[in-house]
């Protein structure tokens, strides 16, 4: 058995009206962090953005062929590290090749991983069984 | 999505009358902002005073009305942001893009 303080596991079909929810969790743990000694404001500000805009990527990457398709989104606390991981069973993308925006001439798209990358300390996209995941760690010293 | 227009000193004012701008409701935006600027009225401020929440796709829905509003020779411009909304403005340097203003007042001191 694991000593992590909060273990959330979400699973929401693929419809964006879910993002409220899934940001609204977000918000909510940060706001519960005991330990956290940092700016809980914008902690949970970023935690509702990240898993938003994690959530929104893993829909669009979604297997759009199955209309009871689902996306797991999983929250782990252990210690000082805060683990997101988000599961979509689409085709993939390479994380590696999402280019950084272009400041000087803004473009609508492409904003949501610069975020992630951002605002969180490691985020990797692999493949796992008949699953992709996304997984997001920000440390929480 | 909950957006109420005024004409204020000439410009045309919409307010955001939503605590979150996510991918669930951009798009309604994003129309609703190109809808204006179709009829016509392409001198926009978008009040933003309730919205506590602003992702990616919302950013994007008002930089399309910014260009869409560049493009007829109007403007769009921003009033009444909460500082957590404009910190993402400052992270993906929007806040150089477009002009944001305190308040209304402001704006139409500015923009008339």
């Amino acid at each position: 058995m694991c000593n992590s303080i909060i273990q959330v596991e979400v699973i929401i079909p693929t419809q964006t009206k879910y993002l409220d929810l899934i940001g609204s969790i977000g918000e909510h743990i940060a706001k519960e962090l005991d330990d956290f000694s940092g700016d809980r404001e914008a902690l949970a500000y970023h935690l509702n953005l990240v898993l938003t805009e994690a959530t929104v990527n893993a829909i669009k990457h979604a297997n759009h062929r199955d209309p009871k398709d689902t996306v797991k989104i999983t929250i782990h606390i252990q210690e000082n590290e805060l683990n997101i991981k988000v599961y979509d069973h689409g085709q993939g993308f390479d994380l590696e090749s999402v280019p950084l925006p272009d400041f000087e001439h803004p473009k609508e798209g492409g904003m949501g991983i610069f975020f992630i990358r951002t605002l969180m300390d490691s985020v990797t996209y692999t493949r796992q069984g008949d699953c992709n995941v996304l997984e997001i760690i920000k440390y929480l010293s | 999505m909950n957006l109420k227009q005024e004409k204020i000193n000439g410009c045309t004012v919409l307010f955001i009358k939503e605590e979150r701008i996510d991918a669930h409701n951009s798009g309604e935006l994003k129309e609703a902002i190109l809808h204006l600027i179709e009829q016509g009225e392409a001198n926009i401020i978008v009040q933003l005073e309730q919205v506590r929440f602003i992702d990616s796709s919302g950013l994007g829905a008002l930089l399309s009305g910014y260009k869409n509003a560049a493009a007829k020779s109007g403007k769009l411009a921003i009033a009444n942001m909460q500082q957590q909304v404009l910190s993402m403005f400052e992270l993906t340097r929007l806040n150089r893009v477009f002009e944001i203003y305190a308040d209304l007042n402001e704006a139409f001191d500015n923009e008339t």
